[in-house]
């Protein structure tokens, strides 16, 4: 697997070491200026085919893999299944081994079952990029959350990073815990006592600090990221009112007043303006969350190109490389993606 | 037909044979015993059990064996081919079938089946309430009459305390342990593991230990309300440990079960780790895999005698079932075939608990506990069901060979030091080990390798 990152998979952030982090995010660094230029694509991974296979209504995280794979150049199909295949009669590894039978290069599964993408993983051939499982991980938001950190602190060790909200049930906290910490920051979630259960405090080594109030976890934060309240957590008897979760763990900006001046505010999305989060913090200078949504395209970019376009294929056709995909030179700025641009139409002359 | 079981080493808690000693056996029943050197009877048959332990057959109280209903997964003579081919002579079949064994024409199905199939002993276990729903008793009497041995609404617990408390004084009149899987469903909704470090990074909904706690202890407090005899299956925590310890120090009659599964994996397991892979479905069980503090509980209840018994519950799943989602797949594993080879391995050859102490988990007790007639002893008259067992050979449990129809397993490709090489049953060697023979030949090469 020579794409500089040794990874057939992104399935998660806990596998991950520090150093594969670093170059998927330089990666997706040098892929960010294609967005901003009036011809947003390069034939990177022409000829190569993502599916993305979504179990869960999702707008945002479809849109941002299927933009991403098409400004790469790749043939992006949307596959969408209201609710797990298991109701329809079909298995999770039928449907896999149906669509690895058309020879994807890669696909980008989301599902609410924890796990799914690991299944998946074992039959197919394909590069599975997980797009979110159940309340296990979400690597591709963790790593867009960490290049809008750097993008704006210019750096990610020793920042003090507060999570708050439902902890439990999110994946987002999972892998941002994971992210972060393996580059150095600190963090300290906060939210009501159903959602941020004990045994979070121990999820990595150094550990996690857990707080009862939003106020102690934002307290001199470099970083604040709001996490999305699900209505149905009411019914479930996790808080009382969504009138009682904005009063009490809602950010409001006598909270981000305590703060590290210079604090910056994320939140994955969607948002529930006026319970996690005021439209005055959500709307204010502070706020990162367009920032997160532009970088989102990029970081997936970075995905797609390190594991669809190096490894998989080229091992199973027995084709010559198309890129000389170091990692020093795809972690070159987009400079380097010029290059290789056209290196590839050289190529495809011959 | 008359059988001499020659120059073994005989273990039989119920009469407190320690001692090398031949087993005489005529037809179906147990003669009695002679001393190594003794003459063979006359027109005896010898099986030579030099250097082997012989003991009481094996009795695995909980098992599920599928039929009716669920054949694709096991049947009952697939099930009972699989108990002999893991040293069991006996097994008490669980009774959440399709339809649930709630009446007397399913519990006399099942009697027939067992003996259409000729080769462990199957003891039903009847339904404590109609269709295991909780709501109305089932009919215990004519169930009892019909040959079960306990009642269970095994896979979930009966979850209202009034309607326990009716069971237990109602099958009391009866003399049926009422078996309880002890988990409140309110606590355990929807969880796929343990709840716990592992629940939290696999982000997955667990079950907490207070889940079976609860109940055990709520099963500790009608036990000592209504005097009945209430047995907790598979218990898998310290809480339910502890309750049972409680109840045993207050003279009240509560026994319990452990599962192999649950002194040999912790839910590290479910997160791969240690050679496993991540969100492997056979690491999937109901009571669930727990974390290491409860795996030491379990242990500890072995080896000061709290857990009276050794139970697999063995639960078929077709592999279709088990490559389903780990949440959506279904709970349980195959263990009629690996239990004997985890108790030797992981107790008796590491000093948690003796041989002794493993034929009275294994038989001893289960008899006891289920009043088996003539089981669970070589006393003379006593059924001749023999369970022998050679603690010391090193085998590799391969999945593939199994006899169970259904290949849910953790335990493919472990290797384990010590096995029952022959099954007996009712006079009959119906399991007798690759690489055995009755003339111990095989055995003395064995001997020579170690």
């Amino acid at each position: 697997m020579n794409n500089g990152l040794n990874l057939k998979h992104l399935l998660g952030i806990r596998e991950l070491s520090a150093e594969q982090i670093v170059h998927l995010l330089d990666t997706a660094e040098s892929f960010r200026d294609i967005s901003k230029r009036e011809i947003k694509k390069v034939p990177a991974l022409r000829g190569r085919t993502v599916i993305n296979l979504f179990f869960e209504p999702s707008t945002r995280t479809r849109t941002s893999f299927e933009i991403a794979a098409k400004r790469l150049s790749a043939d992006a199909i949307n596959i969408s299944v209201a609710t797990s295949s298991v109701s329809k009669g079909e298995t999770l590894l039928d449907t896999a081994r149906n669509l690895e039978a058309m020879a994807p290069d890669c696909i980008v599964i989301r599902h609410s079952s924890a796990g799914a993408p690991y299944h998946l993983s074992r039959v197919c051939n394909a590069a599975i990029v997980n797009a979110g499982d159940g309340a296990h991980e979400h690597p591709t938001q963790a790593l867009l959350d960490a290049l809008t950190i750097r993008e704006h602190k210019n750096r990610i060790e020793g920042l003090k990073v507060a999570i708050i909200g439902d902890i439990l049930h999110s994946r987002v906290a999972r892998s941002n815990i994971y992210l972060l910490s393996k580059l150095g920051a600190h963090v300290a979630v906060a939210g009501p006592g159903t959602l941020v259960p004990a045994d979070f405090a121990g999820l990595i080594e150094q550990g996690v600090r857990l707080e009862r109030r939003v106020e102690d976890a934002v307290a001199d934060a470099d970083v604040v990221m709001i996490l999305r309240i699900q209505r149905e957590r009411q019914t479930d008897a996790f808080f009382p009112s969504m009138r009682e979760y904005a009063v009490h763990y809602g950010l409001h900006l006598s909270h981000l007043n305590l703060a590290s001046p210079e604090a910056i505010v994320m939140h994955p999305g969607p948002m529930n303006r006026g319970i996690e989060i005021s439209s005055e913090i959500a709307d204010g200078g502070r706020s990162l969350i367009l920032d997160q949504v532009t970088n989102g395209v990029a970081v997936r970019m970075a995905v797609l190109y390190l594991l669809a376009g190096t490894l998989d294929t080229r091992e199973r056709t027995g084709a010559k490389p198309e890129f000389a995909d170091s990692a020093a030179e795809s972690s070159r700025a987009a400079g380097g993606v010029r290059g290789r641009t056209r290196r590839t139409k050289r190529g495809t002359r011959d | 037909m008359r059988l001499l079981i020659q120059n073994g080493y005989v273990i039989d808690p119920s009469q407190g044979v320690n001692a090398g000693r031949n087993v005489f056996i005529e037809d179906s029943q147990v003669v009695g015993f002679s001393s190594h050197g003794d003459p063979v009877p006359d027109g005896a048959d010898v099986f030579d059990a030099t250097g082997l332990i012989v003991a009481p057959g094996f009795i695995d109280m909980h098992v599920h064996l599928r039929e009716p209903g669920h054949e694709y997964k096991e049947t009952i003579a697939s099930g009972a081919a699989a108990a002999i081919a893991g040293g069991f002579s006996t097994v008490c079949a669980m009774p959440n079938t399709n339809p649930v064994n709630d009446n007397a024409a399913v519990t006399r199905f099942v009697i027939e089946q067992a003996q259409r199939a000729g080769l462990a002993n199957v003891f039903p276990i009847g339904a404590v309430t109609k269709n295991s729903e909780g709501n109305e008793l089932a009919e215990m009497g004519e169930m009892k009459d019909a040959g079960i041995v306990a009642v269970s609404d095994d896979g979930r617990s009966v979850p209202n305390a009034a309607m326990m408390r009716r069971a237990m004084e109602y099958a009391r009149g009866f003399d049926l342990p009422v078996i309880d899987h002890c988990e409140d469903k309110s606590l355990a909704r929807e969880s796929a593991m343990h709840e716990g470090h592992w629940s939290i990074v696999l982000g997955m909904r667990g079950a907490p230990a207070a889940a079976e706690e609860v109940d055990a202890l709520r099963d500790y407090a009608l036990a000592k309300l209504t005097a009945a005899h209430v047995h907790l299956a598979h218990v898998s925590t310290s809480g339910a440990v502890d309750a049972v310890r409680r109840a045993k120090a207050e003279g009240l009659q509560v026994t319990c079960e452990v599962a192999p599964h649950h002194w040999t994996l912790t839910d590290e397991a479910v997160a791969g780790e240690r050679g496993g892979v991540l969100y492997d479905t056979n690491t999937k069980m109901n009571p669930p895999l727990r974390s290491r503090e409860h795996l030491e509980a379990i242990l500890e209840g072995l080896r000061d005698g709290t857990i009276d018994a050794i139970a697999s519950d063995h639960a078929p799943h077709h592999a279709d079932e088990k490559a389903l989602e780990y949440d959506h797949a279904p709970a349980g594993i195959v263990g009629l075939e690996t239990s004997i080879g985890l108790a030797l391995d992981r107790l008796v050859n590491k000093g948690v608990i003796s041989l002794e102490r493993l034929v009275e988990l294994c038989a001893t007790n289960p008899a006891r506990i289920l009043k088996l007639e003539g089981r669970g002893t070589l006393r003379a008259g006593a059924k001749a069901d023999i369970t022998i067992i050679d603690p010391e050979t090193t085998w590799v449990f391969d999945v593939s060979s199994a006899k169970s129809k259904s290949r849910n397993t953790p335990f493919d490709g472990y290797s384990l030091r010590g096995a029952a090489v022959a099954t007996i049953v009712g006079g009959r060697i119906v399991f007798l080990r690759e690489g055995y023979n009755r003339a111990g030949e095989a055995k003395h090469n064995h001997a020579l390798v170690r």
